[in-house]
């Protein structure tokens, strides 16, 4: 086991680096820009029972210190996912990485669930429940803690894989949805989703995004992701991976300070496609700084 | 393929009152087309700036583009010497093959200047190239004069009749005679191009974007062959794949 090395849900990560899901696509592209290997692991584009195109264009906007986006979770379907893309992906990623499922019913999640988790490249499955950018599904599923914990039973029951449920910042107590994920069976947590937010453009006086609201992320949701992540680690005792803002090796260290066990790297991907490796990089340095041996110590 | 690159500014200036050519210094050997682009990165924004690419020679990369709001304002006032970082070679570009001898190249404003690389490829092939330049006045007309220089047989509109011939692109195409051919500029134009065109051609679109490289699905659209990424399987669709939103 190296300084980096941590363990999510039983399973032993080179280190805690992630892409999050919906910046890295399904991981194959991002293999030509660089060795994929050298993450801990990625999450996949949110997959749904059926193909999905999306919300109508523009998709994003620009943010003091972040974006907007209102993606919709375009995807192609889980079975296109299963037969073309996981293909793609065993030729340059040979590590367990995590599927990020998103449903409308609690059984679709389940069917997405078992599909996936019956697949050998997946090691965990991140179970979306607050996409701000669907209606009638997504984040409706993850504001309610009796509604979190009935999605969390029905995929616990078809799958061995350790289910991570993805939680909401757009809550009032998110400690509460956590407690009820984690009593329904959860094997760990992943927080935050985009916070909802939107933009108007001066010159039209219209919304700047097709579909009005968007998910606000980049470094300026950090504090916010860290706030959260401290509450349910101190209100839980099933790991919990920490996202929202990470950008350089400090932030990753500051948000396992706030108990996280490893971490998702989201929006800085999409302007500095090589931020994840790069972070790798630093890591072993900016621990020295600090006087950090070993990243598991700081739990 | 991509790359990350940084580059030098050699020459940022005006052309029309919002029209700046900046032209860099630096490797860009990932640049494979004309009609791809670069994503700009900016100090204080989030996201890039995708800007497409004028004309590269050498290690000389020519942007054209226009200011549309703080990004592209506070990147018109950076000066000779400072650095850019720059992802290149995005997205697809134009594909010559399917030229014929005779292309005709439609640009309309801020959509002039990829065709201004595409027009110097496609005389060195050997193309008999034809520009229709569009503008609202007189006063927005850039380039006109280049693309004379390099061969292109060039026609301007403007809709206000100050200069050239008084119109849309669309009343210029009427009495031309072309094998193919390729435009870029506001949708409204693209259409009325797509509608009036006799040939074949391909369309550069231009959409808000995340990335620039494929990952964040923000610039998708629908085509007959299902949805594509305008940043990566795009800019540039053909005529036949088209599906016009709304």
């Amino acid at each position: 086991m190296g300084r980096l090395s941590v363990n999510l849900c039983g399973i032993e990560l080179d280190n805690p680096i992630i892409p999050a899901s919906g910046t890295f696509g399904y991981g194959y592209e991002f293999a030509e820009l660089y060795d994929i290997n050298v993450l801990g692991s990625f999450s996949c584009k949110g997959t749904t029972l059926q193909p999905r195109f999306g919300n109508k264009t523009p998709r994003i906007a620009e943010a003091p210190s972040g974006m907007l986006n209102s993606v919709g979770l375009q995807n192609p379907g889980v079975d296109a996912v299963i037969s073309e893309e996981l293909p793609k992906l065993a030729e340059c990623f040979r590590k367990p990485m995590i599927a990020n499922v998103s449903g409308f019913s609690i059984e679709e999640y389940a069917a997405v669930c078992e599909k996936l988790g019956k697949e050998p490249q997946v090691g965990w499955l991140e179970v979306n429940i607050s996409c701000p950018n669907v209606h009638g599904g997504g984040m409706s599923f993850g504001t309610d803690p009796e509604m979190a914990a009935a999605v969390t039973k029905a995929v616990k029951a078809v799958t061995n894989k350790p289910v991570i449920m993805k939680l909401s910042p757009n809550v009032t107590d998110i400690t509460a949805v956590a407690r009820a994920c984690e009593d329904a069976g959860a094997d760990g947590l992943s927080l935050i989703n985009t916070l909802m937010a939107m933009r108007i453009d001066l010159r039209t006086r219209k919304p700047l995004l097709a579909n009005v609201t968007g998910g606000l992320s980049g470094p300026a949701v950090f504090p916010v992701a860290l706030r959260m992540v401290w509450q349910v680690t101190h209100a839980v005792s099933i790991p919990v991976i920490g996202m929202g803002g990470i950008s350089c090796a400090e932030d990753v260290l500051e948000m396992m300070m706030a108990g996280a066990a490893a971490v998702e790297i989201g929006a800085a991907n999409l302007t500095d496609p090589f931020v994840c490796p790069k972070i790798i990089a630093e890591l072993p340095a900016v621990m020295d700084r600090y006087g950090i041996n070993e990243l598991r110590d700081l739990k | 393929m991509m790359k990350q690159q940084i580059f030098t500014i050699i020459e940022n200036k005006p052309l029309t009152g919002s029209m700046y050519r900046l032209r860099l210094g630096g490797n860009t050997s990932a640049i494979t087309a004309p009609g791809q682009f670069v994503n700009i990165k900016l100090d204080g924004k989030f996201l890039r700036r995708p800007i497409s690419v004028c004309d590269r020679s050498g290690s000389m990369l020519t942007l054209i583009y226009k200011t549309v709001g703080s990004g592209t304002e506070q990147l018109s006032r950076m000066k000779k010497g400072e650095q850019l970082d720059l992802l290149t070679g995005l997205g697809n570009g134009y594909n010559l093959t399917p030229s014929g001898d005779r292309p005709l190249l439609i640009g309309g404003g801020a959509g002039v200047p990829p065709l201004f690389g595409l027009a110097d490829e496609l005389l060195s092939k050997g193309c008999k190239v034809t520009a229709i330049l569009g503008f609202n006045t007189a006063e927005e007309i850039f380039y006109a004069d280049e693309f004379r220089m390099l061969g292109a047989e060039t026609y301007i509109t403007t809709v206000d009749g100050s200069a050239g011939i008084k119109g849309f692109v669309t009343d210029a195409m009427k009495d031309l005679d072309y094998t193919y051919f390729y435009t870029c500029g506001p949708e409204p134009m693209l259409k009325a191009v797509y509608r009036a065109a006799k040939t074949d051609g391909q369309f550069s679109f231009e959409k808000r974007m995340g990335c620039g490289f494929g990952a964040c699905m923000g610039c998708s659209c629908r085509t007959i062959s299902g949805s594509k990424r305008i940043c990566k399987e795009g800019p540039v669709l053909e005529k036949g794949e088209i599906l016009w939103e709304d």
